[in-house]
């Protein structure tokens, strides 16, 4: 067992939406949900972190800006994507604007979806996050390094 | 004259620091998360969370800015185990003052040669920290140095007398730019406490995977010889009260990291200046004076 599970850091990122599930995520990090209980915290930095969890829907500016975030942060890595605007592009869908889900930029581990997502879902999305990274850390062991230290 | 028994005390000493600060300093870093989520009546993380996070560090693939970063990371790591060595073997008190400077510049260095601009910030900001503590430290060893006529370690902790009664007001002052050496409010200018706050962590923004792992164990290792310096204070009343003052020190800087919002780097050099120049000069010259 690696010790990615005990303590995944956090990169939040919302693209194109209403702010909710954005407001949900936060709420996770209160006193009523505390998620530093399961070593979680919120980073603001990509190369500090190691879930990166994206609310609302991609659009035609933050394509770059979710790609450059998703190269910076170092392996393993996992995306979630939270609420159902950044799992398929929701009531924005059909917008001039919108491109759709995440899905469409970069490649998604886990889907959360709700409009907005309860921050148990939120929680548990996480959680299972963990386990791909788990799963992605066992495959990167076994493959040689690319840059050299 | 230095005999063969003071050799090995002092080597045990030594090497004593280098194995268990780093785990006096992560349980006290564990410590530190969990008492400050129950201020903010948050339950917190496990105890040993921070060794979690340095072993998930190391489990990551760093990404690298610049070649040099790491050399500069590692040559930080080094520098402030040295210091601690100097301290705990109980070397010279001015040399370790002098070492820990040269540790911290590596700090700078490594920070600057990332290119980026939230590094540079924080570099900027570490450099004006280390201009804003660093005349209290001096005041400090200047203080003890008065008080037991040596600058030496060993001296200076088996003094009869306990110092803080004669060095009250440079307890203070030390206390105050602890603060900043702790990197905690209101004087964390350099490395915000939190990744998503305005400089998303400064002085490590850059540095990832291992390399922060190497930055977070020396952080543990300059901790613990800081409580070091709040245990010289208390020495004579035995090492149980010293100790529990050293650490009675680390809750009251928890509590100030938990009351206070981050200040300006202006504030910062004209406050612990001042603290300097009113608390460390006077209480100085007073002894100075009297002697």
């Amino acid at each position: 067992m690696s010790f990615l599970k005990k303590s995944p850091w956090i990169l939040h990122y919302d693209g194109s939406s209403c702010n909710g599930c954005d407001i949900e995520v936060l709420a996770c990090l209160t006193p009523l949900y505390d998620i530093e209980r399961f070593g979680i915290i919120n980073t603001g930095n990509p190369k500090h972190a190691d879930v990166f969890l994206i609310t609302g829907s991609v659009n035609e500016q933050n394509i770059p800006i979710i790609k450059r975030l998703y190269e910076q942060m170092p392996d393993p890595k996992v995306v979630v994507a939270v609420g159902i605007c950044a799992t398929s592009g929701g009531i924005f869908q059909e917008c001039y604007n919108v491109k759709g889900g995440i899905d469409k930029v970069i490649p998604v581990d886990v889907y959360v979806p709700g409009c907005a997502a309860r921050p148990e879902a939120i929680i548990d999305g996480v959680v299972q996050g963990l386990g791909v990274l788990e799963k992605k850390y066992a495959a990167l062991k076994n493959k040689p390094s690319k840059t050299a230290a | 004259m230095m005999d063969t028994k003071n050799l090995l005390e002092q080597l045990l000493w030594g090497g004593g620091y280098l194995l268990l600060a780093p785990l006096a300093g992560g349980l006290l870093a564990g410590f530190d998360r969990i008492l400050t989520a129950r201020m903010q009546s948050r339950k917190g993380p496990p105890v040993l969370q921070p060794f979690y996070d340095v072993f998930k560090l190391l489990e990551k693939r760093g990404t690298v800015v610049n070649g040099f970063q790491n050399f500069y990371m590692i040559c930080f790591l080094i520098f402030v185990m040295l210091t601690g060595v100097l301290f705990f073997s109980g070397g010279d008190l001015l040399l370790t003052i002098f070492a820990l400077t040269v540790a911290g510049v590596f700090l700078v260095l490594g920070a600057y040669s990332t290119n980026s601009p939230y590094s540079t910030i924080g570099a900027e900001r570490e450099l004006l920290q280390m201009m804003a503590y660093e005349p209290m430290l001096l005041i400090v060893a200047i203080g003890m140095y008065l008080v037991t006529c040596s600058f030496q370690v060993r001296d200076i902790i088996t003094f009869s007398a306990p110092i803080v009664y004669s060095l009250p007001a440079v307890f203070i002052g030390f206390i105050f730019i602890l603060t900043i050496k702790f990197r905690k409010s209101p004087f964390d200018l350099s490395s915000s406490h939190h990744g998503h706050q305005e400089i998303v962590k400064g002085i490590s923004t850059e540095f990832s995977g291992p390399t922060l792992a190497l930055f977070e164990i020396a952080h543990w290792y300059e901790n613990i010889l800081l409580l070091g310096f709040v245990y010289l204070f208390f020495a004579a009343f035995g090492p149980v009260v010293a100790v529990v003052s050293s650490i009675v020190a680390y809750i009251i800087e928890i509590f100030i990291d938990n009351a206070y919002a981050r200040l300006t780097w202006r504030f910062t050099v004209r406050a612990s200046w001042t603290v300097a120049a009113t608390f460390g000069v006077v209480n100085i010259l007073v002894i100075a004076l009297l002697k």
